[in-house]
């Protein structure tokens, strides 16, 4: 039922992605697709360091790379990452989106066109109203949107911005999220 | 697909072949998440309901299909992007440069002219700026009459700044602009060998024995069938043994002309086409 997951996170997402990530089961069959805020100068550093902690493979997306299920790919820094309806990444160095380049809400709101209601939308930790905007076009397209809990969160802004936005399906700490992304491969929701 | 996404597609596409019908530019082989994206910008300030009122508009008022231009093209770009790309030019393309009588630049897709002057200054600095003729083009007249001014925000100078100097720049960085009222504007001296001119990379002809070809981040827009078009107009326009810089995320690999160059330096998409010799 879910083609899908898209994943927003910022301040605090080194430490959040490595208790999540590595929850993820080999074979799973889902693309989960990341975008971390992070300094327009970053390396690959955090791919290569999340690609030795995960089962699955963890890599950046690269224009016009088709998207397959079992990856989890990021956003490069300096670039926003966008779907095309072709289920294909694109990159664009247009100007930051709430002053963030990649842009949450660029991954979501085309994400959202791309695969409609067989999507999920999760916001976990950061300090930034990015991605509230799109998680709202996901539920709007009948997909799914996840929230990490703020109480649990290390910066509370951008999962209370999300939840302050409109209606989201689960409000979870993140290692229920875990196990939830964990089931969700074999079609089970919750 | 779901039935809104579907249509919106159709109606973008109708735009776009509008546009083309009527004014000549073809954005037909764009990446069209990013088009659509900018589309529904463009609709939003416009005022107009949908996109097929600002598809009649955009036929009968030419200012409204110049305004659309205008977003449909990507001008965002800094001074020293990617230092390190500035740096392996430094240090690795202008010593063999620096042998030719004469250097032709072409600067493809230059938006606002932020990399073609930042590539002027590296030319400066390196002692070649007097034998070096650039050609910087782009397809959007109102972005190339900025580029031609040269004038830049002074918030953003603090940033192109930290650039130079990771780019290996050991000048002051302030010595190359003047400062007036919030902005930046680059010196004369810089301009003195740079034509600016149109020219759309979907629909013009090869610019004659280059040798060193600048394409950064204008690539990605484009879907594979242009992608194709265009390294093959860089192909026909570069001397051999000249260079192709593109994009850090974009790659000659999967193109129909990769065959005829070599990766010179990898990690900053510089290019060198082959010198041809027998094998």
């Amino acid at each position: 039922m879910i083609d899908a997951v898209v994943i927003g996170v910022s301040a605090g997402g080194t430490t959040a992605l490595r208790i999540l990530l590595p929850c993820l089961p080999v074979r799973y069959n889902l693309p989960v697709i990341i975008v971390q805020h992070s300094h327009p100068g970053s390396d690959d550093f955090l791919t290569r360091y999340l690609n030795d902690k995960c089962r699955l493979m963890v890599k950046q997306a690269e224009e016009k790379e088709p998207i397959l299920q079992g990856i989890i790919y990021f956003a490069p820094p300096n670039y926003h990452l966008l779907i095309e309806m072709d289920r294909s990444f694109s990159l664009s160095v247009e100007e930051p989106v709430n002053f963030a380049r990649p842009s949450i809400d660029v991954l979501f709101e085309t994400a959202a066109e791309a695969y409609g209601s067989k999507l999920m939308g999760i916001i976990l930790t950061g300090a930034s109203a990015d991605g509230a905007r799109g998680l709202m076009k996901i539920k709007s397209a009948g997909g799914i949107a996840v929230v990490q809990d703020p109480r649990t969160a290390e910066a509370e802004i951008m999962p209370k911005s999300a939840i302050s936005a409109g209606e989201v399906d689960f409000i979870l700490p993140l290692e229920a999220i875990g196990k939830f992304l964990a089931r969700l491969s074999d079609g089970v929701m919750l | 697909m779901d039935k809104d996404a579907e249509n919106l597609m159709i109606e973008v596409q109708l735009l776009l072949n509008a546009v083309y019908l009527k004014y000549g530019y073809d954005f037909r082989g764009y990446s069209e998440a990013s088009l659509k994206r900018r589309i529904l910008r463009n609709l939003a300030f416009s005022g107009y309901r949908n996109i097929p009122e600002l598809l009649r508009h955009v036929l009968c008022d030419k200012s409204c299909f110049e305004k659309l231009l205008l977003d449909l093209s990507i001008n965002v770009t800094d001074m020293f992007r990617d230092p390190l790309f500035y740096k392996a030019i430094r240090d690795q393309v202008l010593p063999d440069l620096k042998k030719l009588p004469l250097i032709k630049v072409w600067h493809a897709g230059c938006a606002s002219g932020e990399e073609v002057y930042s590539m002027a200054i590296l030319f400066f600095e390196a002692g070649l700026h007097q034998k070096t003729q650039v050609y910087a083009t782009d397809f959007n007249e109102k972005i190339l009459i900025a580029a031609k001014e040269g004038i830049y925000s002074l918030e953003k100078i603090k940033g192109y700044t930290s650039n130079y100097h990771q780019s290996g720049g050991k000048s002051s960085f302030g010595d190359y602009y003047a400062a007036r009222n919030k902005h930046a504007a680059i010196h004369a001296s810089f301009k003195k060998n740079i034509v600016f001119a149109h020219h759309n990379l979907v629909s013009d002809g090869p610019f004659g024995e280059m040798d060193l070809i600048l394409c950064r981040n204008v690539l990605i827009y484009f879907n594979r069938n242009l992608q194709n078009r265009v390294f093959d107009l860089f192909n026909d326009s570069l001397d051999q043994g000249g260079y192709l810089c593109l994009g850090s995320k974009e790659s000659l690999r999967y193109s129909t002309c990769s065959d005829g160059f070599e990766d010179f330096v990898p990690k900053e998409k510089i290019y060198r086409k082959t010198l041809g010799l027998p094998v």
